[in-house]
């Protein structure tokens, strides 16, 4: 309850609340209103597309889009090689960097502290500047138009997934630790049987954006594969904006696919996206 | 594992300096990749902004060359200036009206994580995909945006085609996608302890007192961080406007931000040297840009919130 209902008859208190309603409707509307045309527009025939006002659901359910789709980009392909992406990044977010994020979180060290303001600051590095010399490493050493430039680096963890697990691990009691390193137990044995297991709800953040970042990345994936047979979803879709920019149908549908996986995972895994934007604000 | 005897005897002798040595272990992988993947190339872009590279020949030594030639280039003033038009129109924006809508959601109303949702959804479609959908609904003759501007009497621009309206046009966009900050908001409109607006009543603060005296103060620890963070990623804006100018940057260049342009010398013309220039000249400019707004955050972030406290 707002404290202001102290206050005010019910008949304000009612009045506000409808105003506030039809705001944040209007609003919704902005935001949601084009993905559900993106979705009917998929789904409907040239002709229905072509009427105004636009008409939401269509008439007659055309899902030949779908279809046409994959006659003209192998999108099975894309996915494939996008998955190839995806999953280093996951093991790089939930090993690597909760590895990391624990021992900055728990262990004494010389040093931890500057490296840990060192990781810091390099959140808030703009990338662009490494993007030069790394190019032209990969080059060097015959990378691209491998996955290795793509891959090779996740799995060396991110700085914000280590900041992320870190301020999550502070926050798990010291006790169950102490028993167990009185009881001889090592540090990684500690890390893999109890912290990791309570880490769950923060290991779901992580991996969620793990893979959102992957699924999303469009400009390494453009500077470091060459073939179309390499392309992930994000470089075959602008290859299709391209060349097939004037078939909306084809295009939206090809659109929903690459949507369609996000959405899902962000129902499934709300609470946790929710989670990894207030803790460190990073965007989708 | 050794046997708890050893352990003991290790722990025995130099506890610190083994805790030392498995803590350098575990972030091994980070530090390895940061040396290799940022702090190596940080440098070496440093170095290679002094020189003319085109990845055949050897890098050729031109000193600060790269630098005049860059401070010459009309092109390189272009961008900048609608990288700068794009940062000053989306970051107020997405932030003004995030927070707006985090104000709204705040009051308990009902259905609020339905409103949630609908209003964070865009923010994590793929840059591609929302490039597609918009370049459909901002068509120009017959899109279903300019249906609506026609409908209410209003003129329709020619977004994407048109110079003057493309940058909008990606702003709008990017707006579209600003959910993240949304959430931002209402996290710490959350945090704010129902006490504080009790006391502000009882003190006889009204609606605007309350937000003026009561939640900008506490919020302004996280409208600053929002401000550092999406300054930073708006002048790296990249994808969005690669796809829906086909990364061309068109019409006429009204939207040749800073990275296609140095995308297109790094990987259409293969000049390294002068990319290199082109990246710290943004470096030092987010840089200073950041630095500028942690000296000035002590006037504003938390010496506000005390200033108004006292009064």
């Amino acid at each position: 309850m707002t404290t202001s209902t102290f206050r005010g008859s019910t008949a304000r208190k009612t009045a506000r609340r409808v105003a506030s309603h039809l705001v944040l409707m209007a609003g919704a509307l902005f935001f949601i209103f084009p993905l559900v045309f993106l979705i009917s527009t998929s789904l409907k025939s040239s002709r229905q597309m072509a009427k105004w006002p636009p008409e939401l659901i269509p008439d007659p359910w055309i899902w030949r889009n779908y279809v046409d789709v994959f006659l003209y980009a192998p999108m099975h392909k894309y996915l494939l090689n996008t998955i190839r992406i995806v999953i280093p990044s996951l093991f790089g977010a939930m090993v690597t960097s909760s590895l990391a994020a624990y021992a900055f979180a728990r262990m004494q060290a010389p040093g931890r502290d500057l490296l840990f303001l060192i990781l810091l600051s390099t959140m808030m590095l703009p990338g662009v500047v490494t993007l030069i010399p790394t190019y032209i490493i990969f080059s060097k050493i015959g990378w691209i138009g491998t996955f290795r430039p793509l891959v090779v680096p996740t799995l060396a963890g991110s700085p914000f997934f280590i900041f992320l697990m870190r301020q999550f691990f502070m926050t798990i009691p010291m006790d169950l630790e102490d028993a167990a390193l009185i009881d001889g137990c090592g540090r990684f044995r500690i890390w893999i049987s109890i912290m990791m297991p309570l880490a769950t709800p923060a290991l779901a953040t992580v991996s969620v954006f793990a893979f959102m970042g992957a699924w999303n990345d469009y400009m390494r994936p453009l500077i470091y594969l060459s073939n179309k047979m390499q392309y992930t979803l994000s470089l075959g879709q602008q290859v299709f904006v391209r060349d097939h920019g004037s078939e909306w149908g084809m295009l939206m549908a090809a659109s929903t696919m690459m949507i369609a996986p996000v959405i899902v995972i962000f129902f499934f895994a709300q609470k946790s996206f929710i989670q990894g934007i207030t803790m460190t604000g990073i965007k989708g | 594992m050794a046997s708890r005897n050893a352990i003991q005897r290790m722990r025995n002798m130099a506890p610190a300096k083994r805790e030392a040595l498995s803590f350098y272990l575990f972030i091994l992988p980070w530090l390895l990749g940061f040396l290799a993947f940022t702090l190596g190339p940080i440098l070496a872009s440093l170095g290679l902004s002094f020189t003319q590279y085109d990845m055949m020949l050897a890098p050729k030594w031109v000193g600060v060359e790269q630098y005049q030639r860059l401070f010459h280039d009309p092109l390189f003033y272009q961008s900048l200036w609608n990288t700068l038009y794009i940062v000053l129109l989306a970051v107020p924006t997405s932030m003004l009206s995030s927070f707006a809508i985090a104000m709204l959601l705040n009051q308990n109303v009902r259905g609020m994580a339905a409103y949630r949702t609908a209003y964070y959804m865009p923010s994590i479609v793929p840059a591609v995909a929302s490039a597609a959908l918009w370049m459909y609904l901002l068509q120009p003759q017959w899109g279903v945006v300019n249906g609506i501007l026609k409908g209410l009497g209003l003129p329709a621009p020619g977004w994407l085609a048109s110079k003057a309206w493309a940058k909008p046009a990606i702003v709008l966009v990017m707006v579209w996608a600003s959910g993240g900050t949304m959430i931002i908001y209402l996290a710490g409109l959350q945090d704010i302890p129902e006490s504080l607006y009790e006391a502000a009543e009882i003190d006889g603060a009204g609606r605007w007192g309350k937000l003026w005296n009561v939640t900008l103060p506490l919020m302004t620890p996280t409208i600053f961080f929002t401000l550092v963070m999406n300054i930073i990623s708006t002048f790296q804006v990249f994808a969005v406007v690669f796809v829906l100018t086909d990364g061309m940057g068109g019409p006429v260049n009204s939207t040749l931000v800073y990275l296609i342009y140095i995308y297109r010398n790094a990987f259409v013309f293969f000049k390294m040297g002068y990319t290199s220039a082109m990246a710290w000249v943004l470096f030092v400019i987010i840089l200073a840009l950041t630095i500028l707004q942690f000296k000035t955050a002590s006037f504003w972030v938390y010496y506000e919130a005390e200033r108004k406290a006292g009064q």
